[in-house]
C-alpha cells in the first residue's frame, strides 16, 4: 500500500492527463462540495428557526381557564372560573411527571392602556407576577441585577425585574435603574433586575417590554386574591409533554367540577407539538440534502469510474508486459483501485475544505446580526467523517470495474494491441 | 526443461474453429539455445506464448522443469513466469515512465524484494549488459539496441531458467541484431536455456537447434552444428 512504486505510478498516470484528472477530481469535488453546502444551510435554517424559540423550554405546555360549554354536576354552561394558588400543591402531588409549574398572572399586554409610570414618563408594559421558576420555562438574560427568587415571592416584597425595552422608555440614558424605583399601577416598586430576551426582532422587542414582579406580591398589589392567570407547565426528561398536559387537564377538569368531555373549558397551548413539526420539517430538508448530494457525488464517482476505463485500455500492453514479467491479476486490480481511491479521496477531502470554509466564511459574515430564519450555517465532524467514507468506499468501486477489466485481458492480448 | 507433447490449440473464428496448433511435440534440454522459424501463421508466437503460460491450450502436455503446466490459475501463472521465465520481446516493452534501471528492477518487485536490494542488483545486471552509466536514462533516450539490451537485463535479474525471445532483433538494424545475439549466447554460455522466435535465417543460424513450424506442425529438426 505504502509503496513508493506504486505512488509514483499513481502520480505519474494522474499527472500524464492533467487536465482530465482535473475534470474528472472536478466532478467529485462538486458533488462532495454540493453535499456540505446543502447540509450546512439546512442546519443554518434549523439553527436560526429553533433561535426563533428564544430558548424556550421546548417541553413547555401552557393552560388558561375559559368558559365551559357543557353542563355538569348541576352547574350550567358558560361558566366562568379561575385557577388559584391552592391548584399549584394539588396539582404537583397528583402528577409526579411534572417537572416545573409556574403559575402565572398579567396585566397590560398588547394594546393595553398605559400602566407603568416614573417621574413623567409613562408607557404600557405587560406586567407579569411570577414564580422564580417561569425562568426556567422562558428564560431571559440577566445583564444587570438579579432574577426573582424565593424570598421575594415569600416576603411579597415590591420589586421588579424590567426588560431593555422598558429601561429605554423610562429611563434616560446613563440611568442606573437598579435600585431605583417604578410605579405599576399606582404601586411602587423597586428594580432590582435588568434583562435581554433571547430572541430575535419583533419577538425580542415585545418580550424586553414587560416587568416581572412576584407572583404574591403581584396578587396582593392588584387585589387577584388568590387567582392565578394561567399555568406554564414542563414534563420530567422522557415524558413526551402532551401526556402532562392531558393529565393536568384531566385533574383540573374534576377539581373544578367540568364536564370530562368539555373541550372548552381550558385555553392549551403546548410548544412541543410546533417544536415537532418544524423538527419534521428539517429532517425532511436535511434527508433531501443528502439525496441530492449523494446522488451529485454518485455522478461524480461514475466519472472517476470512465475514467479509469480509458486509463486501463491506454495501459493495455503496459499491464500486459507488467504480467509476463510476474504481476499477478491482483496486483494489477490493487494498483487500479489505488488510483480511484486517491483521486476521488484528495478530490474529496479538497470539496469537504472548500465547502466547510465557505461555511465558516459565511456564519463569520453574518456573525450575531439579525438574519431571520438563517443563523450560524455549520456541518459536524460526524457528517463530514460518514461522507469522506461515501467517497472512499465509492472511489474503490469505481476503480473496481476497470480493474476487474484490466484483469480480464489475457496477457498475451495486451502484448498483441499495438 | 521443456517438454511438450500433442499440443493442439485452436482459436475461434466467427462461428468455427482455426487450429493454430495440431499436436506438436517438442523436448527441450536445459541449457540449450533453440530458435523457432516459420512463417507468419505457422503459429510460432502461439507456442512461444504457450511455453511462457501466457497462453493456455486445449489438449496435450506441458512440463516446465518437470512441473506439469494444465489450467493453472492466473496468480500461480504469474508466479511461474516469475520465478522461470524471462521474456524478451521485439517492440521491448519497456515502461516508459520507468528509467533503465527501474524497468530492469521490475520483475524483483513483483518477487516481492525491496527497494534498495532491487536497486543494486538492477545496476548490477546493467552493467553486464555494458549500460551501467546509462541507469538514469529514460527509454525515449536510448538507441533500439540499447533498449533490447536492457530489456534483456530485465529478463535475465530473476535469474531464470529459460529466456523466451519473442522476434528479439525484429526492430534492430543487424550491426545491433548480432550485439543482442551474442549477449544471448553469453547468457545461453552460463548455462541458461534460451528459446528465440525468428524469421531471421541469419538469427537462426547462431542458434543450437532450429526448429521449423509450418501449417501448426513441426516439420524437421535438423541439428546444427
Amino acid at each position: 500500500m505504502f509503496d513508493r512504486d506504486k505512488w509514483q505510478e499513481v502520480f505519474h498516470v494522474l499527472e500524464k492527463n492533467k487536465l482530465r484528472t482535473f475534470l474528472t477530481a472536478f466532478g467529485v469535488f462538486w458533488g462532495i462540495f454540493m453535499l456540505i453546502i446543502l447540509l450546512g444551510s439546512g442546519n443554518g435554517l434549523r439553527n436560526g428557526v429553533v433561535g426563533d424559540f428564544g430558548g424556550h423550554a421546548t417541553n413547555s405546555v401552557f393552560i388558561w381557564t375559559q368558559s365551559t360549554s357543557m353542563p355538569y354536576a348541576g352547574f350550567q354552561r358558560g361558566r366562568r372560573f379561575n385557577f388559584h394558588n391552592a391548584d399549584i400543591p394539588y396539582v404537583l402531588s397528583n402528577i409526579p411527571e411534572i417537572s416545573v409549574l409556574s403559575p402565572r398572572c398579567q396585566m397590560g399586554g398588547h394594546n393595553g392602556s398605559n400602566n407603568v409610570v416614573r417621574g413623567l414618563k409613562t408607557a404600557a408594559f405587560n406586567v407579569y407576577g411570577d414564580y422564580p421558576e417561569y425562568n426556567l420555562i422562558e428564560p431571559v438574560k440577566i445583564i444587570k441585577g438579579r432574577f426573582l427568587n424565593q424570598t421575594d415571592i415569600k416576603e411579597k416584597r415590591k420589586v421588579c425585574v424590567i426588560g431593555m425595552e422598558v429601561l429605554n422608555s423610562l429611563f434616560l440614558e446613563g440611568e442606573e435603574p437598579i435600585g431605583d424605583y417604578i410605579e405599576i399601577n399606582g404601586v411602587n416598586f423597586k428594580v432590582v433586575g435588568l434583562y435581554k430576551s433571547n430572541q430575535k426582532g419583533n419577538q425580542r422587542e415585545e418580550s424586553e417590554k414587560s416587568v416581572f414582579i412576584p407572583l404574591t406580591t403581584f396578587q396582593r398589589a392588584f387585589n387577584w386574591g388568590d387567582t392565578i392567570g394561567w399555568l406554564s407547565v414542563t414534563s420530567i426528561d422522557n415524558v413526551p409533554v402532551s401526556e402532562v398536559e392531558d393529565k393536568v387537564i384531566a385533574l383540573l377538569k374534576q377539581r373544578y367540577k367540568i364536564h370530562p368531555d368539555d373541550p372548552r373549558a381550558f385555553g392549551h397551548f403546548n410548544l412541543e407539538k410546533e417544536f415537532i413539526k418544524m423538527n419534521g420539517l428539517f429532517t425532511g430538508i436535511s434527508g433531501l440534502s443528502w439525496f441530492v448530494g449523494v446522488l451529485t457525488l454518485i455522478a461524480g464517482v461514475i466519472g472517476v469510474s470512465n475514467i479509469m476505463l480509458i486509463i486501463v485500455k491506454e495501459r493495455t500492453q503496459e499491464i500486459g508486459v507488467r504480467r509476463a514479467l510476474g504481476a499477478t491479476p491482483l496486483n494489477i486490480m490493487s494498483q487500479i483501485v489505488i488510483e480511484s481511491v486517491f483521486l476521488t479521496s484528495i478530490a474529496g477531502a479538497v470539496g469537504v475544505l472548500a465547502g466547510t470554509w465557505i461555511l465558516v466564511l459565511v456564519d463569520t459574515l453574518m456573525g450575531e446580526a439579525d438574519t431571520g430564519s438563517f443563523k450560524h450555517p455549520e456541518i459536524n465532524l460526524y457528517t463530514i467523517l460518514i461522507a469522506l467514507s461515501i467517497l472512499i468506499i465509492s472511489g474503490a468501486l469505481a476503480g473496481l470495474i476497470p480493474a476487474q477489466r484490466a484483469v480480464r485481458i489475457k496477457p498475451i492480448d495486451a502484448l498483441r494491441d499495438e | 526443461m521443456l517438454k511438450l507433447n500433442n499440443i493442439i490449440k485452436s482459436y475461434p473464428v466467427g462461428g468455427g474453429k482455426l487450429e493454430v496448433l495440431k499436436g506438436i511435440d517438442l523436448h527441450i534440454k536445459e541449457g540449450e539455445m533453440v530458435s523457432i522459424m516459420g512463417s507468419s501463421g505457422s503459429g510460432k508466437s502461439t507456442l512461444l506464448n504457450i511455453i511462457g503460460i501466457l497462453d493456455d491450450f486445449d489438449s496435450g502436455e506441458y512440463y516446465l522443469d518437470g512441473q506439469l503446466i494444465d489450467h493453472i490459475s492466473e496468480k500461480n501463472a504469474a508466479h511461474l513466469r516469475n520465478s522461470f521465465i524471462g521474456f524478451i520481446f521485439q517492440s521491448f516493452n519497456l515502461i516508459p515512465f520507468k528509467n533503465a534501471m527501474e524497468n530492469v528492477a521490475l520483475p524483483l518487485y513483483y518477487k516481492g524484494i525491496g527497494r534498495k536490494k532491487r536497486n543494486e542488483m538492477a545496476l548490477e545486471y546493467l552493467e553486464k549488459v555494458g549500460l551501467r552509466e546509462w541507469a538514469e536514462h529514460m527509454p525515449s533516450e536510448l538507441s533500439g539496441g540499447q533498449k533490447q539490451r536492457i530489456a534483456i537485463a530485465r529478463a535475465l535479474i530473476t535469474n531464470p531458467k529459460v529466456i523466451l525471445a519473442d522476434e528479439p532483433t525484429g526492430a534492430l538494424d543487424s550491426a545491433t541484431s548480432y550485439e543482442v545475439m551474442n549477449l544471448l549466447k553469453e547468457v545461453n554460455n552460463e548455462g541458461m536455456t534460451v528459446v528465440i522466435v525468428t524469421h531471421e535465417h541469419d538469427i537462426s543460424e547462431m542458434t543450437e537447434r532450429l526448429i521449423n513450424l509450418h501449417d501448426g506442425k513441426i516439420i524437421r529438426e535438423p541439428i546444427l552444428v
